[in-house]
């Protein structure tokens, strides 16, 4: 159509829907009359991944691995259970798993498969995660992942890279930086990145 | 497509969503599985072919186009699954988005759009 392009500066005066916007809006409705879904609900999700789940959540239980030994070999044994005490679980069914950073092996963690994520304690995965370029490339080549995450290990250590399932998440336990002998939890908390616990980064290392 | 292509959003903090759509289907995927629905694993099994299917995008690609391609399959997962559990049909979701659709065309600019304006159509 010929006058496409001054038909659509014409469309100010009244609200498009795209296509992705309408099906959304039809799906809500539809449940919604349908007595499925409590659109407050909708919102109060939203709030809560966006605003109150997130990274600080998994830095707080790598800071307590850090410092307190129990906790650490409670969280090795049996990740799911440590966490919860802290008061952080899952959606249910999905079970969680600590890998530990040694300067022998890195643990990085992908879901190759789509984008399966421990969101009680990092919240929504970042966009990079649920990419195919790194869900493909994690797995082929994980160090050249790494150098472009600004991450150089050295050659002697290993890499290991583990893939998420619905049922098994991962939290990766940096390395505790040098020099941080007696600070405190809550100093070290900061130190903790969400890339450091995805194994994308190294605690302290990227603000 | 290149053998390395290049991993996005990696320079800085990316929002989770990129349109309020995408932030809604999430929120309803989560809302129903909360209410028993459908299992996790029941919603994993439907998002992966969908999500893996997904043609590769080229590396000039934003990382909101990134995000876009991601959300798409979520809600082509989200309708998959609403008809496979007899919640709700394609059919009728189509002819419900062609209703919003033609009620936003009704609707003045900054007024809130009602469906009821688009039933006349």
């Amino acid at each position: 159509m010929p006058h496409d392009h001054a038909d659509h500066d014409h469309t100010h005066d009244h609200s498009d829907l795209d296509d992705m916007t309408a099906r959304v809006m039809a799906m809500e409705k539809l449940l919604v009359d349908k007595g499925l879904v409590d659109p407050a609900a909708l919102d109060a999700i939203v709030e809560t991944y966006e605003e109150k789940i997130g990274p600080r959540n998994g830095a707080k239980v790598v800071a307590r691995a850090w410092t307190d030994p129990d906790f650490a070999a409670a969280l090795k044994d049996d990740a799911t259970t440590a966490i919860a005490t802290l008061g952080f679980s899952g959606r249910g069914g999905e079970h969680m798993m600590a890998l530990f950073n040694t300067p022998d092996q890195h643990n990085m963690v992908v879901c190759t498969l789509c984008s399966c994520y421990p969101w009680p304690v990092l919240g929504l995965p970042p966009v990079w995660y649920k990419s195919m370029p790194y869900r493909s490339r994690a797995i082929s080549e994980p160090r050249a992942v790494l150098a472009e995450f600004g991450v150089t290990l050295p050659e002697g250590t290993k890499i290991r890279v583990w893939d998420s399932t619905s049922e098994l998440r991962y939290l990766v336990i940096p390395m505790r930086p040098e020099g941080t002998e007696g600070w405190t939890a809550e100093q070290l908390e900061t130190l903790v990145t969400r890339d450091s616990m995805i194994g994308t980064g190294l605690a302290g290392a990227r603000p | 497509m290149p053998n390395n292509p290049a991993i996005p959003g990696l320079d800085g903090d990316a929002p989770h969503f990129f349109a309020p759509w995408q932030a809604k289907a999430f929120a309803l995927t989560v809302h129903l599985h909360d209410q028993g629905r459908f299992t996790w694993t029941e919603w994993v099994d439907t998002f992966a072919p969908r999500v893996g299917g997904t043609a590769p995008l080229p590396d000039a690609a934003t990382t909101a186009d990134h995000a876009e391609v991601y959300y798409l399959a979520w809600l082509d997962a989200l309708q998959a699954i609403l008809g496979d559990k007899g919640l709700a049909e394609a059919a009728l979701i189509g002819e419900m988005a062609e209703v919003w659709r033609r009620a936003a065309l009704a609707t003045p600019h900054g007024t809130p759009i009602l469906y009821e304006a688009g039933l006349t159509g």
